[in-house]
């Protein structure tokens, strides 16, 4: 038997030359003393400085790298720089938003009441005398939700039936027949339909329909439904159409029947995506402004009737107490309850896509064995 | 509990294209059928004619008869949902319901008809199935688990015993074993020889090794070229197909002189 030396040698034959680990920190760490340097000499500030430390950083680790470790590994870097820079972009606007809702909100959802009031009999003089005499900022935005939920929840009674019966059309049924066509196509065009015309339209229907002036709730829940009909189909069509074929031809091959098939096989396999698809159309339109304005109106009491009288909205109460302070002379109360609405509606929306992921995992078919 | 199928001049098109032409073919009650040919030549087709399977696929549609114990499948005012509730198939890739239990797979012919059953009757169904399938000794404690977590041999004998759950006349097979290693292979095999003492078995087979082992009789399919029609060339007993063939084509596809 013959044994073969392995070399020893003190570095892999396989390997080019290596930053040490701590590269990219050492680079970090210069890159911010040197920025901070550079902006030192035209005038300190710290977005400039994070912009000038992220360029020197890019140009100095990938430099370092190309020449220690060549140009593949120096080019992997730079891009990965690049990438990590891009998402940290993306991110910026979403955090400054939610801190400094955060930040304005937080007073106003602490105010007494505020969650459990509403604007009814609330003056201009209640607030004059809040912030001259410190007397406790009073209303609340109990009416604002309540109207958003009832709005919201009649909406999707409206659209989830529709959309989702849209879809299986198109996919179990439509095939490429021209009205399968035709949906696909007029379901794109709802899709781009302003928020403000899909308000106006359901406000003109509704006029000829029941008579002028019909303003309620019911109104607006059309028009919110008008904008989530599409995006329900949209994204209901999608989750059937990953529904593998041959489950449809395992249940066929039993003697089942088409409905059967569609309804205890297709949406069973299919439930989760679209109940998460569902929510997110959902969290689309709860925010919604202009249509509810045109189509149901502004209310500062409460109303629990959607089909009857003026509603009031989350949005809407922002938008109306931004625009028109209960007080024209002292507006900052109406700004910390404007801040204290988005703070809720934000939250809300948070809370329907986190159940959006709860609802996905809950019924996604589950692997085990 | 089984039936005879005899096709009559079946012509099988896909839109205007002609995909298999002229079969004309007895298929005995209580017996294995297996059809070999090569890629193409329409095996699998005409095997979904006979359980108008193949109308699932849009623009297909057959010229001809298909007669089950004398009743043609293809006569007016048939419903294939009847059709196939009497003959079952089994397909290449096994796809047990991914939203289903192991019994609730089993129990899917009758549950998605909506059909009332008891527990008791439920259970005794289960099991007579698996136990059919082979398969009730290895998941008989997990039967409330899902069924895409058993292994891939063991998910196709599920969707044999789900087939069999609703007591079909005729079990079609479409390459049964492609998807499996050598030893599901041979409990499937095994399975099929059992499952000939009450059912009749119609198999697709690229295997012929499989056809010789486990058919009666064999079909052989071949195709003339691309974009020509597939056809019946030679039917007759396993043995003689594979040892003493009347055509010359039989007899070089099975020796492995040419496909």
């Amino acid at each position: 038997m013959t044994s073969t030396l392995t070399p020893v040698r003190k570095r892999s034959a396989l390997t080019k030359g290596q930053l040490p680990k701590a590269a990219p920190y050492i680079v970090l760490a210069v890159a911010l003393v040197l920025a901070a340097a550079i902006l030192a000499l035209i005038g300190f500030n710290p977005f400039g400085w994070a912009v000038v430390s992220a360029i020197l950083f890019t140009a100095g680790l990938t430099g370092w790298s190309a020449a220690v470790e060549g140009s593949r590994r120096a080019k992997d870097r730079m891009v990965t720089c690049l990438v990590v820079g891009a998402f940290l972009i993306a991110l910026l606007p979403l955090v400054s938003v939610i801190w400094t809702v955060l930040v304005k909100g937080l007073p106003g959802l602490m105010d007494p009441g505020f969650l459990s009031t509403s604007m009814n009999g609330v003056t201009g003089a209640f607030d004059n005398k809040a912030v001259e005499q410190g007397a406790p900022i009073v209303g609340g935005i109990y009416h604002a939700i309540i109207g958003t939920v009832l709005m919201t929840v009649l909406a999707t009674l409206i659209s989830v039936p529709v959309g989702l019966m849209t879809a299986i059309y198109l996919v179990e049924y439509g095939g490429d027949r021209p009205l399968a066509r035709a949906i696909t196509f007029f379901v794109d065009v709802m899709t781009g339909i302003p928020s403000i015309v899909a308000g106006l339209f359901a406000a003109a229907f509704f006029f000829a329909v029941v008579g002028p002036g019909t303003k309620t709730g019911a109104v607006a829940a059309v028009a919110l439904s008008v904008l989530m009909i599409p995006v329900v189909v949209r994204s209901s069509e999608e989750m059937l159409r990953i529904v593998p074929n041959e489950l449809r031809e395992a249940a066929y091959a039993l003697g089942v029947r088409k409905w059967r098939t569609i309804l205890k096989v297709v949406l069973p396999t299919a439930i989760s995506g679209i109940a998460s698809g569902i929510t997110l159309a959902i969290a689309r339109v709860i925010g919604e402004t202009a249509p509810i304005l045109v189509a149901a109106g502004f209310a500062t009491s409460i109303n629990n009737n959607v089909f009857s009288g003026w509603m009031a909205s989350l949005p809407t109460f922002i938008y109306t107490q931004i625009l028109n302070p209960t007080s024209p002379s002292n507006p900052d109360p109406s700004n910390q309850r404007a801040w204290g609405a988005a703070l809720v509606l934000i939250i809300l929306v948070m809370l329907l896509n986190l159940v959006a992921r709860l609802i996905a995992r809950r019924f996604a078919p589950k692997a085990g064995r | 509990m089984s039936k005879r199928i005899d096709v009559k001049d079946l012509n099988v098109y896909y839109g205007n294209f002609l995909a298999v032409e002229d079969v004309n073919i007895n298929i005995d009650a209580k017996s294995v059928t297996a059809f070999i040919g090569p890629s193409g030549c329409g095996k699998s087709t005409f095997l979904r004619t006979l359980n108008r399977m193949h109308e699932v696929i849009p623009g297909a549609r057959v010229e001809g008869e298909v007669l089950l114990d004398g009743d043609n499948l293809y006569g007016p005012g048939v419903d294939p949902v009847t059709v196939r509730s009497q003959i079952g198939m089994v397909f290449q890739r096994p796809n047990p319901f991914p939203t289903m239990s192991i019994r609730d797979n089993v129990l899917a012919g009758v549950k998605l008809n909506n059909k009332k059953i008891s527990k008791g009757e439920a259970d005794v169904l289960v099991e007579r199935s698996l136990q059919g399938a082979n398969l009730w000794t290895e998941v008989k404690d997990r039967l409330g688990k899902p069924g895409s977590g058993l292994s891939g041999g063991q998910q196709q004998r599920l969707c044999i015993a789900r087939a069999i759950a609703v007591e079909p006349q005729v079990i079609l097979m479409d390459e049964p074993c492609s998807a499996l290693d050598p030893i599901s292979t041979l409990a499937i095999e095994d399975l099929i020889n059992e499952l000939k003492d009450q059912y009749t078995v119609v198999i697709v087979t690229h295997n012929m090794q499989q056809a010789a082992r486990v058919s009666d009789k064999t079909a052989f399919f071949n195709i003339a070229g691309t974009g020509k029609p597939g056809k019946l060339i030679e039917f007759g007993d396993t043995p003689t197909i594979f040892s003493n063939p009347t055509e010359k084509a039989t007899e070089d596809y099975v020796s492995g002189r040419f496909g």
